[in-house]
């Protein structure tokens, strides 16, 4: 099948594509990789008058990293490129496997990570890591440049915090403390070509055997990636055992919400949330007290 | 409205003037007549419609053929120029058995490049990784593996020889 018909734009600045979406507003698609859509146009679920591609916007496609503060990514920055930057694999190795993890090598040189977070797929590949990092998105109109923390940013399968004359700029993530470590585990039905169909993101922060920090988030299991919260809760200031681990990995199956689907069966995901959750921990604990 | 691209493909210029809701696997297939890429799910699933994209394999059925402009496309005709010899890697899937009905063979060609552009000691694992995106309804896929593990060390000696020159 061929896809519709629809009119073609390639701006070069930020500034010439924000006001090609404010004067085309609703009629017009963002387009960035295109791989979701691309499958949205040929299945007839999505149908623009116009498309604005942003591959060409060279200033939404960088990747930079400073020790003090932390890592920008560009919205445009391709997922192969996620995966395979030197101070993400270094500093940020959750983000560098969900990046790695999902879909396949043509989707990962074609995907970018803003469009992962923009589509807001409730089993976002890129999100769960991003949110137990503590990520903030940049979003800007023609009139101002603001910032969404990740954990504001998703409202509805399909829906984000932003408006439809806003582009996503890029993605910060601060600079992980001292004593931390991060994790991502997901699961789907055959390893990584297929969607996720439980993802986990965990950051913890160890002093003394006490977690100080903890941060998990959960995929895949919601309408939206949502932070378990009462597990968070739980660990908080406890001395890291086996058995709260286990505790904080069954208060997060509790508190997920997840459906039956093509996928897997509500049940199954609610076990595979607390598997998930506790694998997370275990490995983001393991990473902490070797920083 | 018609847009004029100018791309390259398997290193030959072309300049055409194409609707942009086309795809690069239309543009390809049809207008320049190359039909050694295919086209299977025409969503990013099968992967028998992979080319290089400035080196790095993509999906040309949800690549807009418009997007390439300035680019370099390279299919599986550019794999073996002359038409007569063949590359290591069509070769190898030969010798093996890779090859069946041959309707992933093109895709499969494209995405082994793509992992041994990168490296000539590919692991079973990194080579299974790299063909996750690449769908054989024949062969079982293992003779493909072992293929792409041949190809590797025929191409690592192929550069070792040139080398000694
Ligand atoms: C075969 C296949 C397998 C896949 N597997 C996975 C998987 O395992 N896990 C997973 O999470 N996803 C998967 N996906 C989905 C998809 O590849 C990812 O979501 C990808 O990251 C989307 O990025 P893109 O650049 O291609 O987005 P696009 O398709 O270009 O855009 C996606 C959406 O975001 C909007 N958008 C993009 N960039 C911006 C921006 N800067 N500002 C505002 N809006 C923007 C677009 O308008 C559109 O609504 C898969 C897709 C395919 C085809
Ligand atoms: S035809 Fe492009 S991936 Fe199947
Ligand atoms: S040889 Fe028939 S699909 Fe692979």
């Amino acid at each position: 099948m061929r896809l519709p018909k629809f009119e073609y734009f390639e701006p070069e600045t930020l500034e010439e594509a924000l006001r090609l979406l404010a004067e085309w507003r609703e009629r017009v698609c963002v387009l960035a990789g295109g791989t979701d859509v691309l499958v949205k146009m040929r299945n007839g679920r999505l149908k623009p008058g116009a498309v604005i591609a942003l591959e060409r916007i060279s200033s939404l496609n960088g990747i930079g990293f400073d020790l003090r503060k932390g890592l920008t990514i560009g919205a445009g920055a391709k997922l192969s490129d996620v995966t395979s930057h030197p101070d993400i694999l270094r500093y940020y190795p959750a983000i560098a496997r969900a990046a790695r993890v999902m879909a396949n090598v043509q989707v990962r040189n074609m995907g970018t990570i803003g469009g992962n977070l923009c589509n807001a797929a409730p089993s976002a590949e890129n999100a769960p890591p991003l949110m137990a990092l503590g990520a903030v998105v940049t979003a800007a109109s023609l009139e101002e440049e603001r910032r969404i923390t990740l954990d504001d940013f998703f409202r509805g399968p399909g829906l984000t915090a932003m408006k439809p004359e806003e582009i996503m700029t890029s993605i910060f993530v601060p600079t992980p403390p001292a004593n931390s470590g991060a994790s991502y585990q997901r699961i789907s039905a055959r390893c990584g070509v297929d969607i996720a169909a439980v993802s986990v993101g965990a950051m913890i922060m160890i002093e003394d055997t006490v977690c100080r920090e903890v941060r998990i988030a959960l995929g895949a299991v919601a309408p939206v990636p949502m932070r378990a919260l009462s597990a968070e809760a739980f660990l908080k200031e406890k001395v890291w055992s086996e058995e709260f681990l286990r505790e904080a990995a069954r208060i997060s199956a509790d508190e997920s919400r997840p459906i039956s689907d093509v996928r897997a069966s509500l049940e199954f995901r609610k076990q595979m949330v607390a598997v998930m959750t506790q694998r997370a921990l275990e490995e983001a604990y393991g990473r902490a007290i070797k920083r | 409205m018609k847009h004029h691209i100018n791309f390259k493909v398997n290193g030959d210029d072309y300049s055409l003037a194409v609707d942009p809701w086309r795809t690069l696997n239309e543009v390809i297939r049809e207008d320049l007549n190359l039909t050694g890429t295919k086209l299977g799910c025409g969503t990013g699933d099968c992967g028998a419609c992979t080319v290089l994209l400035d080196g790095r394999s993509v999906s040309s059925c949800l690549t807009l053929a418009v997007s390439v402009n300035g680019k370099s496309v390279m299919t599986v005709e550019g794999l073996a120029p002359s038409g007569e010899e063949l590359h290591p890697i069509q070769e190898a899937l030969i010798q093996t058995g890779g090859i069946q009905c041959g309707f992933c063979t093109a895709g499969m060609e494209m995405s082994a490049l793509n992992l041994l552009n990168q490296t000539l000691s590919p692991s079973e694992t990194e080579i299974k990784s790299a063909l996750s995106g690449n769908l054989c309804r024949c062969t079982g896929y293992n003779q493909i593996v072992e293929a792409i593990s041949m190809a590797a060390d025929k191409m690592r000696d192929n550069a070792a020889e040139k080398e000694e020159q």
